[in-house]
């Protein structure tokens, strides 16, 4: 493949999306990166046409790679050579521009509408073939093949298993008309791509939550004109009201075993986090006090809870064990911290913090209790870990629209997937499936 | 509920009402003259101990028409609040006092209480502070004698703002609790 393809199609991706009415998610990498890898992704022979947007699986792959920040992707304009479909490779051309891995990759058919795309992962100092994978798909599952070999290069360079097969949930709120809106729950890969609406309501909802076999979704409704907590499974569609008592019900937070849901209930009182058996039904109740308790979320051992307190005057993070009792104050660090979300390992929180400036991100490491404040946006909220812990996608505000974005723990590279028309918010990371 | 607790229910009431006769000292937006306070009709369940009570003086209007005078204070369905707070201010006391007593006065009468918040900050925990806000509302109409039958008290948190905008002028229209008259 020449140049040339590669400029008009991002050429046209761009007139698309700048004329674009279309609510699709996409990517603008907002900052630069130290001490990323320098990768080459070569273009994958026996392509059989444009995935969604007109990219390529190679294309895919570089935007994985680039939003990580563990990765900078040599521009495909920068190329030193054009290596034809199984033709040797130039290393040292590749060296020289500074390139250390070098990936090659083949789709090739098999019948009616089944492929296999495979790849290869050179070490460029010495030529060394790495890693090779194949990996089967038809035309519709193209994308996917395409994080899946992410996953595979991310895994074999960095040692850690890679979030881009993942999936994202998050709410769309879309105001057509003055007073219409139209909220949707809606489902998309890791990179904001295919889309799918899992329920539509014109009253909001809230507070999505993977179980952990990635099969359920439960959420907040207003459908009945007061919040109450669904689940829903993703293939049946089958919706279950578990809570709709007086009050407010919200909050869902699945345990690591799948059999427990956290959740917040107030019945006419003051807000509590309540643990439920999904079973029996049956509620403990595990804080308590005059003040708004709410926001569960599960250590992973399952065996402790943090939640947002405003006991002691303002929001701050608390832990408690799962059977109710003593709760330890987390969070010293200003004056307003809350919605946390626990990394996969349980070893950091990531919170809203409120300053000066507004609300951003941040992220407290629990065993050391170092602090890092990671966005500088005003109106930065739901932060939400990758499976594999590696980054925190979050909620924030561009140009007046709700947009999510991605930031390292590191806080070194940020990046907005961006939405148009339409403001998104809530979104959650749905664990490993596999 | 025994014979007992009725009536001492019904006297607290009686003593609740005549009790708020007398002024606090703030400013009363009056909706105009009329000596006579109308008395609204007793309900269906006959709360002759309230409706026929002494007559409130210079008070507005206490029947459910006052619900349709743009002048009413009863107009009035919105109150605000501060940042993170659910302090209710003079202002909205004495609105609140004056839908408190238009529904004790018509015990039939049932609202809904509808807490909000502005923007920022979680979510989650802004659910809890709309339902903080909207029970300070409720508290305020149950001292006035409303029943605790007529409220129904719901948080929608920041999620269904007045304003959509992104600065204080829109944060402060959306700090707030909407009395929403069911029924009408």
């Amino acid at each position: 493949m020449t140049k040339s393809p590669r400029i008009l199609f991002a050429l046209v991706i761009l007139c698309l999306l700048s004329g674009s009415a279309q609510a699709v998610l996409e990517i603008e990498i907002t900052q630069g990166v130290e001490g990323a890898l320098p990768i080459a992704i070569l273009p994958f022979s026996g392509q059989a046409g444009p995935l969604g947007d007109g990219d390529t699986i190679d294309g895919i792959v570089e935007s994985d790679l680039k939003r990580s920040g563990r990765f900078a992707p040599l521009s495909p304009t920068a190329f030193p050579e054009q290596v034809p479909a199984g033709g040797a490779v130039d290393f040292d051309l590749w060296g020289g521009k500074g390139v250390e891995y070098l990936v090659t990759g083949a789709v090739s058919s098999q019948g009616a509408d089944g492929a296999t795309v495979s790849f290869e992962l050179f070490d460029v100092y010495d030529g060394r073939r790495l890693a090779g994978y194949s990996v089967p798909a038809t035309q519709a599952t193209m994308r996917k093949a395409a994080h899946r070999i992410s996953d595979k290069i991310y895994e074999a360079l960095l040692g850690e298993r890679g979030a881009f097969s993942s999936r994202i949930a998050y709410i769309i709120s879309n105001r057509g008309g003055r007073d219409q809106v139209v909220y949707r729950l809606e489902v998309s890969d890791s990179d904001g791509y295919d889309p799918r609406s899992v329920f539509t309501s014109s009253k909001p909802l809230m507070s999505p939550a993977w179980s952990p076999d990635g099969k359920s979704l439960a959420y907040v409704s207003f459908e009945n004109d007061r919040p109450e907590v669904f689940v829903q499974n993703l293939a049946t569609g089958q919706r279950d009201k578990l809570s709709g008592r007086a009050g407010i019900n919200s909050a869902p937070a699945w345990s690591p075993d799948g059999r427990r849901l956290a959740m917040t209930l107030s019945g006419g009182r003051a807000p509590d986090v309540y643990i439920m058996d999904i079973n029996s039904g049956g509620l403990t109740r595990i804080t308590q006090g005059t003040g708004n308790n709410t926001g569960p979320v599960w250590m992973p051992d399952g065996q402790s809870i943090v939640f947002t307190s405003d006991r002691s005057g303002r929001p701050q993070l608390y832990q408690v064990s799962a059977k109710g009792g003593k709760a330890k104050r987390l969070t010293f660090e200003g004056r307003y911290n809350a919605a946390a979300d626990v990394s996969p390992d349980g070893g950091k929180v990531a919170m809203v913090h409120e300053d000066s400036n507004g609300d951003r991100i941040a992220l407290q490491d629990l065993r050391s209790g170092e602090f890092l404040v990671l966005t500088d946006g005003r109106l930065d909220e739901s932060p939400s870990f990758a499976p594999n812990g590696s980054m925190v996608l979050y909620a924030t505000e561009n140009r007046g629209r709700g947009v999510l974005a991605a930031v390292s723990v590191d806080g070194k590279v940020r990046q907005i997937l961006r939405q148009h028309n339409e403001d998104v918010r809530e979104p959650v990371w749905s664990p490993f499936t596999d | 509920m025994g014979i007992s607790r009725s009536w001492g229910m019904w006297l607290a009431l009686l003593f609740l009402v005549s009790g708020g006769c007398s002024s606090t000292g703030g400013q009363r937006a009056d909706s105009g003259a009329g000596a006579d306070a109308q008395t609204a009709p007793a309900g269906p369940e006959g709360a002759a101990g309230v409706g026929q009570a002494t007559p409130l003086g210079e008070d507005p209007d206490l029947s459910l028409t006052a619900l349709d005078d743009p002048d009413s204070i009863v107009a009035v369905r919105v109150v605000y609040f501060d940042y993170d707070s659910s302090e209710l201010s003079e202002t909205s006391r004495e609105v609140l006092i004056a839908h408190g007593r238009l529904l004790a006065n018509n015990p039939q009468q049932k609202v809904r209480l509808e807490g909000h918040t502005d923007e920022r900050g979680s979510r989650e925990y802004n659910l809890g502070l709309g339902e903080r806000r909207a029970r300070s509302v409720s508290q305020m109409l149950m001292a006035e004698g409303v029943g605790g039958d007529q409220l129904e008290v719901v948080s929608y948190g920041e999620e269904t703002p007045a304003d959509f905008g992104h600065d204080e002028t829109a944060w402060q229209q959306n700090r707030r609790v909407e009395i929403v008259y069911l029924g009408r």
